[in-house]
């Protein structure tokens, strides 16, 4: 299982959306097709069509930065994050 | 009277002011979780609103609330260009609902329809093979830095009918909902070249008079124009007004000849010109205008007020509301001869528009 690590911004949007969760997955398109049939929506909060990431959203996998194909390793940690931007 | 209900759209959330009497409001707010949020509409038919907004991270989406802002919910389902197109969304830019259709414009230029109250969406139309189309639809010229939908106005009989605006192209109208189109900015000044006879003209905004629907006003790029024909030809009517550059304008409920702008410093700026607040009035239909300014400042206010950031409501006497650039909120209850501020300290307005509540 993967450590799935969430940004504090999707919680709002999602109700019941935890921080962190266990998610079986074997790239980070399955992490993000995990979130979205749990959390429907969810893909078009982190993606563009494509699908690809949303150019604001990075993914992590045991801190390297991550595309949508990555692999994800069992026991990885997968971090999502919402880039800094704006202001 | 009606509970009136002025919905804010700002750079950070959406806002409500909310009054019995028009005298004393109360601010109801942030919603929309501080997205941009580029404009709020109340559906007076099912009593829901809706809000198009576009967060930098997570995408643009169309919130909506169906008790008055209590609890909020957001959807983007259907809103996306096939990934082969090469077309991209930067954000979902205005809204229109008649008859439970719920349309919104987008950027790059089309507009996507809701027939389930905006839980699912799907593409309405691109205006595809509209003179100027093959500029928006080339992956060239995507957005963000490009044009979109800016407006969408239904008629008010005829959920078949309505006009949309493209940036920098013009105003089309479309009677059989968006099987066919029509540009109409015939008479229309331009002060650049064009490459289409019937397209090439920079709309910002465009309204109609509800109790004679061939009466059109629109604040163009370079000037203001009024229609007698439903926006088949138009005439300049800027003359007489400080400047021929703004976005907002309103009409007056009950009669046609009386109509609202404020006009901006034309350069990269956009305020009021000289620091001097003012929303300016014709009575003639643009033969003359009055300059409004009692309540409001008179000096080193230089604010601007975005397309659809003024409103008008449908009362005996007039309500008309402001929003500025610099989150100020102004309402007159009487046609626009006095003013009185009624909001501070929200974040840049980008729209105001106005509801009574039974």
């Amino acid at each position: 299982m993967a450590d799935v690590h969430l940004p504090s911004t999707l919680g709002p949007l999602f109700p019941g959306l935890p921080r962190q969760l266990d998610v079986q997955a074997a790239t980070v398109r399955d992490v993000i097709d995990h979130l979205e049939r749990e959390w429907p929506g969810m893909r078009d909060r982190l993606c563009e069509p494509g699908p690809i990431l949303r150019r604001h959203i990075h993914v992590y996998v045991n801190r390297e930065r991550a595309k949508i194909d990555t692999p994800v390793a069992e026991q990885c940690r997968v971090d999502v994050i919402a880039a800094i931007s704006g202001g | 009277m009606p509970r009136t209900l002025l919905l804010i759209g700002t750079r950070k959330g959406a806002f409500f002011l909310e009054s019995d009497d028009r005298k004393t409001w109360e601010l109801r707010g942030p919603f929309c979780e501080g997205w941009p949020v580029y404009h709020v509409i109340h559906d007076p038919t099912s009593g829901i609103v809706y809000a198009a907004a576009a967060s930098e991270w997570h995408g643009q989406a169309v919130w909506r609330s169906a008790d008055l802002g209590e609890n909020w919910t957001h959807s983007s389902e259907g809103i996306e260009y096939d990934a082969e197109t090469g077309r991209k969304i930067s954000k979902v830019s205005t809204l229109a609902v008649s008859d439970g259709r719920l349309l919104v414009g987008v950027e790059a230029p089309g507009i996507f329809e809701s027939r389930d109250e905006g839980d699912t969406w799907s593409l309405l139309s691109t205006l595809a093979g509209q003179p100027g189309s093959d500029k928006w639809d080339d992956p060239a010229n995507q957005p963000p830095g490009h044009l979109g939908i800016s407006a969408l106005m239904f008629d008010r009989g005829d959920a078949d009918r309505f006009w949309a605006i493209v940036q920098g192209v013009g105003v089309f109208e479309t009677t059989d909902y968006a099987q066919s189109w029509s540009p109409r900015n015939r008479g229309l000044r331009a002060d650049w070249p064009r490459e289409h006879e019937e397209v090439g003209f920079c709309v910002h905004k465009l309204v109609r008079s509800p109790v004679d629907g061939d009466r059109m006003y629109q604040q163009n790029h370079v000037g203001m124009h009024r229609s007698d024909d439903a926006g088949r030809t138009w005439t300049e009517i800027t003359e007489g007004l400080p400047t021929e550059f703004g976005f907002a304008a309103a009409t007056h409920p009950q009669d046609r000849d009386t109509f609202y702008v404020i006009p901006l410093d034309p350069g990269h700026g956009r305020t009021m010109p000289e620091g001097h607040v003012a929303v300016w009035r014709t009575r003639n239909a643009g033969s003359s205008w009055q300059r409004l300014d009692s309540g409001l400042p008179q000096r080193d206010a230089y604010v601007g007020v975005l397309r659809e950031a003024m409103a008008v409501d449908s009362e005996d006497a007039p309500g008309l509301y402001f929003g500025t650039s610099t989150g100020q909120v102004f309402a007159s209850t009487d046609e626009g001869d006095t003013w009185t501020q009624i909001a501070d300290y929200i974040p840049p307005i980008s729209s105001v528009e106005v509801a009574a509540i039974d």
